[in-house]
């Protein structure tokens, strides 16, 4: 009785093997073989690091970051490039939203009328596809790139900062608007559009307070997003923290980059608690 | 707005290729103002005709006259434009959570305003007497600032219904009004629902699975068995015998007083997650 419930027993268990074990084995050694030529390609050297020559300034520099530096004169200056960094973010930001509102509303297929009985009509589907493409264009091109096209448009400064920000992430919140608009529940929608309601007014009273929750967490999140990425834009000219950092980097001043870094962190930390605040207030 | 089905037959759209129609051959006529339920059993057809009449559904063959048009045949504005004539409550009430009750109320109203009035109005509600009044019918007039997700389950439903009293609508079909609500308070739903398609003149055309309220309220029942059209009578006439012909083998729905769950039931709100995408 014991024995036919419990097949080990009679059965020793290693006659046994789980058969997907040599598929496993198979397919981790060819990751590893596929990853060498990566690794040559990308010239990954790490130990170049340790190499007595290279340490040395690297130390150096890093010893330069204790303590940080905190003098007065210089404080004023951080605090007004870290005010002129937030406001590159969140102008840019803004622009963003002005580009992405639309033509976020423009590519959801769940505000086509059309599409409620049957298939989308063809010059709706192809407005929302054209649409969909010119998205992908925006983001396509990393901020780094519109940044240094418009620094020759528009001269060195904050302007040049706030158009690559508000072009790249007009993209970006444009498509996943879209996604979240479509993701959640559409019955809500649908009805006020069966109804007769028009696109925007089934966008306002249904659609909208349905997702209101999740698009707005993810407009901070990207406006955090923005905050790190204004510093980054800063390198190619394009003003706020970023600038003086690229220029205490290349005066190899680690007292003042460390300042700088920390304020980072605090705007950071400040980007999440204002995230998590708004998030609690809308659940 | 009177209604003529001539041989209708309908599919809905997520059936299989060659399953049955929900619907075949159809006759059906309603004069202007008049007050009809639709009884039957599950997967009678039931939902399906009043998505038919609501222009949510193309039918496949046969032909449907609103108000003496044919839907199919105006241009996507006018569709759209007719579709703000006629009111469909579906039997889940379609309300997002967050949302407050007076909103909802109010976006009944949606058709007949126009962009500018609808933005003023969820700044500052536009009409909350109308939609306190919509309320008060269903003896809900108190929770009038409420958030929709704090409101029971019956609760909504009668926000469904009041929504389509703040319409402008006159065709209303309601699907099953009474699912969530016990037997006094349906009674009352119900009455107040016949009462005010009555004063503004409105066609009213209700499926319902409670045959008893149904026999009780409605002077005209359509039976539905298997997407066709079992009988058309006075409800005097409806006897108990040919409701258990209609409800054969489906004897314990005949009883019931609610319908079996509806799978598209809504569930609470999730919290709010952050992705990074």
């Amino acid at each position: 009785m014991t024995n036919s419930l419990n097949p080990s027993i009679g059965n020793p268990a290693a006659a046994r093997r789980d058969p997907a074990w040599r598929g496993r084995v198979f397919w981790a050694l060819a990751a590893l073989v596929m990853l060498w030529p990566m690794l040559v390609l990308s010239e990954f050297k790490p130990w170049v690091l340790v190499e007595p020559g290279a340490l040395k300034p690297t130390l150096h520099f890093l010893g330069d970051f204790f303590p940080p530096k905190m003098n007065s004169e210089f404080l004023t200056m951080v605090a007004r490039e870290t005010w002129r960094t937030v406001a590159i973010a969140t102008a840019g930001l803004t622009l963003a939203l002005v580009l992405a509102v639309p033509l976020a509303l423009l590519s959801v297929r769940v505000l086509s009328i059309s599409a409620l009985t049957g298939r989308m009509a063809l010059l709706p589907g192809v407005l929302r596809q054209a649409v969909r493409w010119l998205l992908i264009v925006l983001r396509s091109v990393p901020e780094l790139i519109w940044a240094l096209v418009f620094v020759r448009v528009v001269g060195l400064g904050p302007t040049a900062g706030v158009l690559a920000i508000g072009l790249t992430y007009g993209g970006m919140l444009g498509k996943v608007y879209a996604e979240i608009l479509e993701s959640g529940e559409t019955h809500a929608t649908r009805s006020l559009l069966h109804n007769g309601s028009g696109r925007l007014q089934a966008f306002l009273y249904a659609l909208l307070p349905q997702n209101a929750g999740e698009l707005t967490s993810y407009t901070v999140y990207r406006w955090e997003c923005a905050i790190r990425s204004s510093a980054v834009l800063g390198f190619v000219g394009a003003g706020g923290l970023g600038q003086q950092m690229d220029a205490s980097m290349k005066m190899f001043n680690g007292s003042e980059v460390a300042t700088m870094l920390l304020v980072f962190m605090a705007l950071v930390g400040l980007a999440d608690r204002v995230s998590a605040w708004l998030r609690r207030g809308l659940a | 707005m009177n209604l003529l089905l001539d041989q209708c037959a309908a599919r809905h759209p997520a059936a299989r290729e060659h399953a049955p129609a929900a619907l075949r051959g159809l006759d059906l006529r309603v004069a202007h103002g008049e007050q009809l339920a639709i009884i039957g059993p599950s997967g009678a057809g039931k939902t399906t005709l009043l998505h038919l009449l609501a222009c949510a559904l193309k039918p496949d063959s046969g032909s449907l006259q609103l108000g003496g048009r044919n839907p199919w045949a105006l241009s996507r504005g006018q569709l759209q434009h007719l579709r703000g004539e006629l009111f469909l409550a579906p039997q889940v009430p379609p309300l997002p959570p967050r949302q407050r009750t007076v909103t909802a109320v109010l976006a009944g109203r949606l058709p007949h305003e126009g962009l500018w009035a609808s933005l003023r109005s969820l700044f500052y509600p536009s009409d909350m007497a109308l939609a306190e009044r919509a309320l008060a019918r269903f003896d809900m007039s108190d929770k009038l600032f409420e958030r929709v997700d704090r409101l029971s389950g019956g609760e909504r439903q009668r926000v469904g219904l009041a929504r389509a009293l703040a319409s402008q609508a006159s065709l209303f079909l309601v699907d099953e009004p009474l699912s969530a609500l016990d037997p006094s308070r349906g009674q009352q739903a119900m009455e107040s629902l016949t009462q005010s398609a009555r004063e503004r003149g409105a066609t009213l055309v209700t499926t319902m699975h409670h045959v008893e309220m149904a026999l009780h309220h409605f002077p005209r029942i359509i039976g539905l068995r298997d997407g066709e059209l079992a009988f058309d009578l006075p409800s005097a006439q409806v006897t108990p015998e040919r409701l258990h012909a209609l409800y054969d083998q489906h004897l314990h729905e005949l009883s019931a007083t609610t319908p079996p769950a509806s799978p598209e039931a809504t569930a609470d709100p999730a919290p709010v997650v952050m992705h990074c995408r």
